[in-house]
This record gives C-alpha cells, structure tokens and sequence, in this order.
C-alpha cells in the first residue's frame, strides 16, 4: 500500500496518469453521447432508433465500436499514403492535448498554464489542418470539396469565437482556466454571464453584453464542430460524407471520436466562460472538489444536449448564408461587445 | 517551463492512442484489396480526372481574411490581461487600433470580399 502511494506522488507517474485521465473520460462519454444523440434524434423525428442490442439499444454503441474494428482498412490507389494516414492523427491530438487545460474541478486540471484559454484556441485548430489533410491525401472530389468548405467555416467563426473568449478574459483578468473559474466561485450569481465578481453597477451593466457575447460564442462553437445547421462540410446529399468519405474502419472511428470530443471541448468552453466552470450554483453548498468534477461534467453535458437539440431541429444553412452569418453579423457584434465592455470595466 | 510538461505528455499519448487504434485495427480487420475496391469514390462511376484541380479563389480569400483578423484579435489578448492596470490611457490606445481595423473591415465589405453569391 505503501509503495503505491510512494508511487503515486513520483511526479512523473503522476503526470503520466494526469495525462491518461482524460482519455478515461472521453470514452465512456463518447458512447454515452452516441447514444444520447441517437435517441434524441429519433425522439425528436418520433421514432424509436435502436431498440435490439440490450435493453433500449444501450448495447449499440458497442456493436459500433466491434464492426468498426472488424472492417477492411483501405487506402486508395490515388490517395498520398502518408498524409492520409497521417490525418485523422492530427485532428485526435488536436483535440485529446486541448483537454489539458480543462479545469475538471478545483484539484484536478492537465496543466495549469497561464495561457490556458488561449492555448486551447491555437491548439483546437490545428483540427483545421488535419481536416484539410484528410480531404487533399484521399483525391477525391468529394474529400477536397468538403475539407476546403469545412476549413473555410471553422476558420471564419474563430475570428468570433476569439473575440468573445476575449470579452471574457477583459472582465476576469486573466487567461489560465481554472483562475477564471476561481473568479466565478460563489454561487450562480458570480458566473460571468452574469456579470462576474464585480460591483453591482458594473454587473447589471454588463449583462447584455455578456449574453450577447455567449450568444455569439455558442453559434461559432457550432459551426466549429461541423454541426448542423452548420454542417456543409459534410452535407451528406450533397457531399456524401465530406472530408472523411474515404476513411473506413478504425480511421473513420477515430475522426467520429474526435468530432464527439470536440463537442464537449466547446461545450465545456463555454461552461468555464460564462457558467462558472466547475463551481457549484449554490455558493458553498454541495461544492468541493468532487463535487466540483460533478457540476463540471453536468453543466458540459447539459451544453452537449442542447447541441444536438439544435442540430437535429433546425434546417442547413447554404454556404453564403454561412459566410454572411460569421463576418457581417457575428464579428461586428462581438467587437462591439468588446469595446463596450472595455468602457464598463474601466470605468 | 514546468506546466508544459504535462502537455508535451498528452500530446504523446494522443499518437500513442492513435497508433493502438490503428494497429489493433490491422490486426482483427480483414485484408483482401482489390482494383475496384482502392478506387477513389465516385458515386461507384469510374472515377474522371484528378481531384486535384483548381477550385474557387474565395477560399484563398477567406483564407488571407482569416490571417488578418485572427491576428487582430491576437493582439489584442495581452491587452486584456493588463486591461486594468493600463486604465483608460490604454482603452483609448486599443479603440484607436480596433478603429483602424475597422476601418480595413468596411474595406473589404465595399470590395465585396465577403460576397459569396
């Protein structure tokens, strides 16, 4: 016993394990949020989805992962053998080192940089250029047509994502995740949405712009998880399946895993921004670090479903809408929202 | 430096992971290729041309946008962390800086940079 924890307080085998834990996480959630969304779709559209495997279907995503597995491995003739295989482990880096700087609650975060916020914007977007390796590496009509779509949509909304995260880091004072969330601790009227830990005034007079900026920044993380109404990308009566058409089996699973941990990624984004992290709404009551991992995962999921409430009740977008939505509406706006709240805050 | 460490390790597992996948992948799928099979996809015709062609300009466009304004705002991060401390003296400074950037965006918006129809 021990020797284990001698073990354990190795810096090194502790680092190891902080670095596995997320992965422990993404796993069982992202079967868990298949499952979800597939119900919820089938819900939504009133029917049943799967009913078969285990009771309700609950096997499923199981069954997903086993025939994924047990399916041929092919690389096209035509397709750039490295830059193809290379691909689909960009976009999983890209996405598994972001959760680094996911403060999961007050005693455990990957790594408590000082730039966390923004690292987690440089970081996620390495995502664009793996999507756009895939979608070159597989020459594929297809392929190239939706990863030059999806990298033109990512990287138009990160221009008002940025600023939001911006509007944000202006009103707490600081970039690193889990400080942010220290300066929201105290209940669910100190989350920054609505208005943060700051003199009455300067709250009641920062509330509309905080709302807007959440706003802004929950439709520009939809757009950069490919989702529907954003989901041109892989418009699938359009495109067939976009950038990944080509990939089968295990490749194909990882880009599905990826996508499902991008979701929660932005869904979490948003909780540290504007809803307090992993603080608890009720001050110190039912706080604490578990706790605190509890109402983390809660409030993301929570966020995840709406996603996929609004993926499966609204229509597609066209793609000059798109544009239209992300420069003339959503940037104007969010710096507005900036220069305004940079008034309030200095005043 | 000490902080990083942890990233630099997450990063590895991420490849370490991907690898997994991949080998467990080539290990229990099946391996029967054939010509038909390694075609590229093409709604199952046989496929014409490269993909490989030229393709819309607006894409470059957006892409050459994107650099200008991502680095904007980039910019304007370390302000806001100092943002209290540099007080009104430094909020005047970043209106006049997002000005000028306003004023490149009417730019493009009157060129028609931003039409995609």
């Amino acid at each position: 016993m021990e020797n284990i924890l001698q073990l354990l307080s190795n810096p090194i085998v502790s680092a190891v394990l902080m670095a596995l834990a997320p992965l422990l996480f993404i796993l069982p959630y992202a079967l868990v949020t298949i499952y979800i969304e597939m119900k919820m779709a089938a819900h939504i559209q009133n029917r049943l989805a799967y009913m078969q495997t285990g009771w309700h279907g609950t096997l499923q995503p199981f069954a997903d992962i086993l025939k994924l597995l047990q399916k041929e491995d092919i690389i096209p003739t035509a397709a750039s053998k490295f830059l193809f295989i290379l691909a689909p482990y960009l976009v999983f880096v890209g996405t598994y080192s972001s959760f680094a700087v996911l403060p999961f609650s007050s005693a455990f975060i990957g790594s408590n940089i000082d730039l966390g916020i923004f690292f987690l914007i440089a970081v996620s977007s390495l995502v664009v250029v793996g999507l756009l390796m895939s979608g070159w590496a597989s020459n594929n009509k297809w392929s190239l047509f939706g990863a030059l779509r999806s990298a033109a949509q990512i990287v138009s909304y990160e221009i008002p994502s940025a600023l939001a995260i911006l509007g944000v880091v202006m009103v707490s004072g600081t970039m690193s995740t889990q400080e942010m969330t220290h300066f929201q601790d105290g209940g669910i009227g100190q989350w920054i949405i609505f208005g943060g830990n700051l003199p009455l005034w300067q709250k009641l007079s920062l509330i509309p712009f905080m709302i807007i900026l959440f706003l802004i920044y929950l439709v520009s993380s939809m757009a950069e998880v490919n989702r529907t109404p954003f989901d041109i990308p892989e418009a699938e009566s359009e495109l067939v399946q976009g950038y990944n058409t080509e990939y089968s089996g295990m490749k194909f699973a990882i880009f599905y895993l990826a996508e499902y941990a991008n979701l929660f990624l932005v869904s979490a984004v948003v909780v540290i921004l504007f809803f307090g992290g992993w603080t608890s709404p009720f001050g110190t009551f039912l706080s604490g670090p578990v706790w605190g991992a509890f109402w983390f995962v809660t409030k993301g999921m929570l966020f995840v479903c709406l996603n996929i409430w609004l993926r499966w009740t609204l229509p597609r977008l066209r793609v000059d809408q798109l544009m239209y939505v992300s420069w003339k509406v959503l940037t104007p706006f969010a710096l507005l929202c900036v220069l305004a709240i940079g008034l309030i805050v200095v005043m | 430096m000490h902080s990083y460490i942890p990233i630099i390790l997450m990063v590895s597992v991420g490849i370490l992971l991907g690898s997994v996948f991949l080998l467990l992948h080539r290990f229990l799928g099946p391996h029967r290729p054939n010509p038909e099979k390694l075609s590229t996809y093409e709604s199952g015709m046989p496929p014409v041309r490269s993909a490989r062609e030229r393709f819309s300009v607006k894409y470059y466009m957006v892409a050459v946008l994107f650099i200008l304004f991502d680095i904007e705002v980039i910019f304007l991060y370390p302000w806001a962390v100092n943002f209290r401390t540099l007080g009104l003296f430094g909020y005047v400074e970043m209106v006049l800086f997002i000005v000028i950037l306003l004023v490149g965006y009417l730019y493009i918006l009157k060129k028609g940079a931003l039409r995609w129809d």
